[in-house]
């Protein structure tokens, strides 16, 4: 069965959306790093997709490129999660305002 | 020949750095006697030069010490050019230097600053020889500038006075205008001829234009005109006198102040070429002889009379350059060096006497307390009066026969104010030496004492030169005396006919005439006292009120410029600028900052907006 390309283009556009809405709607710092992650990853089933479509195997290679940077985003990331639930025991990022203008 | 040449210039550069490096470890003696040393040895080696240069043929050595500036076409050397022109002016710098380094042993003696005193005085003989000795323009400005800033260290010398630290200010600012005419005649020079040195200069001169070369005349002139205190710039001069005594008589009489002069010879070549350019020089030269002396008439203080006197002089050497008579300037100048050295020494020994007292009012009566100063300066007196047979009769004799031949009308400033000179003169001398003692006040009743041999051996053989120094150039021997020696050095002379000999008489008859007169009548007039304002006009004593104009005309000016800018440019213009840019600065980032709210779901917000307009641009442009 051939799954025209048209629906993994759908799906990652849908997974995009889902994850911008959360990031703009969420307060917890760690749900937002979801969102992001869900983000990136739709945006990585475009460039398989295209990969596949357009017999090119530079979209691949973009696609490790993309998770290893997001896993080192992921590690500092959540480093300074941590750091600051320790500090405060919360993690809403609408507390974080200290260096606002 | 070359050794002998460069030994007498770099002698008191010796002595100098000698007291310089080890100036604590000596005593006042030692510095005195090595400075006194250093400028003999200089004197005696320029005889030796001298007479070296007389076998000669022709009289002239250029000595090069090394290859100085070399950029593009300019190549000025360090060189020395030795012709009958320069020798003569080492010959009577060294000379008269050696004798008041000896005179400021005794003068100085005491003072917390001796050395400082020997330093620049060295420093200073230095400079004068590298001015005259000098081979080309450039290295002769080193010189001019080297005495210009010991003039300038030796006139504030009391710096802690009001008066000579501004005196000091006062020369070397005139000094500065002056330089700005030297300056732009060796631009010019350079422009047009390519070469500073002074003979290529004078090989090329055929080439310049008559515009060009009475530019270069005229600013030379200025330049003069700062340095040897002539009219517009001569106001400098008296008030120089605040330095000691020495430093008057050693500077601001005898040789310093002769370097524009000395300038304008040996420029003659190119002064040759420009008519108007010499009749200004003669005008300025006149005028200033005839205004300077006017002013010496009511001056209150005895270095004043002579400073003024001073600057009277070398206006006769000025017009005796634009009249063309060289050699006759040259003539004065070695008198006027031997002469007006003797009577600033002299006054020096009558104000060390009286304790520091300058005024004339204060003086009267010294004749039988000062046995040796006063015979010297008797002969000062007529020797600069113009009596014969001293020197000056015959210099300023050689001088108003020639102007005599070129223009009436300068001829008869010339005599009023030989006239004016023995008049002052014999006031000063009446008022200082004759008469009743008005002293008691100064000395706190003692009687004043002469001073010691070191400063009157000076005075008498100055004196002896006075006598008979008009034996360097009688009128019966011109070829084979000084002007003779001097000749090739002017290179070409404007000819003049000579007056023939009836008229040389007539004129050295009117010349005696106009001196006695000049003295009997100052001598009816000031036996009777010191007050008589009735011959004392005040404009004369405020120098015709030089100084006002000068101060109505440039300082106020430039003091309400300068307090425009102060209330004005930089508050309002130079503030302005400044602080606008800051405030605008400030305003605008508070602008700014309201966009950082610290809500990281505003700034997602923010870079989602961002991609959407990318997004809709990007498809709009495929679409």
């Amino acid at each position: 069965m051939n799954v025209p390309a048209a629906w993994y283009l759908i799906l990652a556009a849908v997974l995009f959306g889902v994850g911008a809405f959360g990031l703009l709607t969420k307060r917890s710092a760690l749900i937002m790093f979801m969102c992001v992650e869900l983000m990136l990853n739709a945006v990585n089933l475009t460039f398989v997709t295209f990969a596949r479509t357009l017999s090119d195997v530079g979209g691949q290679a973009t696609v490790f490129f993309v998770m290893v940077v997001a896993a080192a985003e992921v590690t500092v990331g959540l480093g300074i999660v941590v750091a600051v639930f320790r500090r405060r025991s919360s993690t809403s990022v609408d507390e974080l305002s200290e260096m606002k203008g | 020949m070359a050794h002998v040449a460069t030994l007498i210039l770099l002698m008191p550069l010796v002595g100098f750095l000698l007291v310089l490096l080890n100036g604590p470890h000596l005593k006042e003696k030692q510095v005195g006697y090595l400075g006194t040393g250093v400028v003999a040895v200089s004197f005696v080696l320029s005889v030796v030069a001298f007479f070296l240069l007389l076998n000669r043929s022709p009289h002239q050595v250029t000595v090069n010490l090394f290859s100085w500036i070399s950029v593009g076409t300019l190549h000025v050397p360090a060189a020395l050019l030795i012709d009958p022109l320069s020798i003569t002016m080492c010959l009577f710098v060294t000379g008269i230097s050696a004798l008041i380094h000896l005179y400021s042993i005794g003068y100085m003696h005491g003072e917390k600053d001796f050395r400082k005193f020997f330093l620049y005085l060295n420093l200073f003989v230095f400079s004068m020889l590298l001015l005259v000795m000098a081979n080309n323009l450039v290295l002769t400005f080193v010189g001019w500038e080297g005495v210009g800033l010991c003039s300038y260290w030796l006139v504030s010398f009391y710096f802690d006075r009001d008066a000579a630290a501004s005196a000091g200010k006062k020369a070397f600012i005139y000094n500065r205008v002056g330089d700005v005419g030297m300056l732009v005649a060796m631009f010019l020079l350079f422009s047009r001829t390519g070469t500073l040195t002074y003979l290529t200069i004078f090989d090329k001169a055929g080439t310049l234009t008559p515009t060009v070369a009475t530019l270069v005349v005229l600013t030379l002139l200025l330049g003069a005109t700062g340095k040897s205190a002539q009219i517009p710039l001569f106001n400098w001069l008296p008030d120089a006198m605040e330095g000691p005594t020495p430093v008057s008589a050693l500077i601001h009489a005898a040789t310093m102040v002769t370097a524009g002069v000395y300038l304008l010879c040996r420029m003659s070549p190119i002064l040759a070429l420009s008519v108007p350019g010499r009749t200004t020089i003669a005008i300025v030269g006149g005028v200033t002889a005839f205004v300077a002396a006017t002013i010496a008439c009511s001056q209150k203080d005895i270095k004043k009379v002579l400073a003024f006197s001073t600057v009277s002089q070398i206006g006769y050497m000025v017009l005796a350059v634009g009249v063309g008579a060289y050699s006759a300037a040259i003539f004065l100048m070695i008198s006027h060096a031997f002469f007006k050295a003797l009577l600033f020494l002299g006054s020096g020994s009558v104000i060390h006497s009286l304790n520091g007292e300058q005024d004339l009012r204060k003086m009267g009566g010294l004749q039988k307390f000062l046995p040796l100063t006063f015979p010297t300066f008797l002969i000062g007196w007529l020797t600069i009066s113009g009596v014969p047979p001293f020197a000056a009769f015959w210099s300023k004799g050689d001088i108003l026969a020639n102007v005599f031949e070129y223009s009436k009308l300068l001829w008869i400033l010339g005599v009023l104010t030989a006239l004016l000179t023995a008049y002052y003169m014999s006031r000063l001398f009446v008022l200082t030496f004759r008469g009743n003692e008005r002293f008691r006040e100064v000395t706190a009743g003692h009687d004043p004492h002469e001073s010691p041999w070191v400063m009157t051996t000076p005075l008498v053989v100055l004196a002896a030169l006075s006598v008979v120094g008009g034996i360097l150039d009688l009128p019966w021997i011109h070829h084979n005396s000084l002007s003779g020696f001097l000749t090739p050095s002017f290179g070409l002379i404007p000819t003049l006919s000579h007056a023939s000999g009836l008229a040389q008489t007539g004129l050295a008859v009117v010349d005696v005439a106009v001196a006695v007169l000049g003295i009997m009548v100052a001598i009816s007039i000031w036996r009777k006292g010191p007050d008589q304002p009735r011959y004392e006009s005040s404009f004369l004593e405020h120098v015709w009120h030089w100084d006002d104009f000068y101060d109505a005309t440039i300082g106020r000016p430039l003091t309400a410029a300068s307090q425009f800018g102060d209330d004005v440019v930089e508050p309002k213009v130079i503030d302005g600028a400044v602080n606008g840019i800051a405030v605008s600065v400030r305003r605008s980032a508070d602008g700014l900052r309201k966009v950082q709210s610290g809500f990281v779901r505003q700034y997602a917000l923010a870079t989602v907006l961002g991609l959407a307009v990318i997004v809709v641009y990007l498809v709009a442009r495929v679409g």
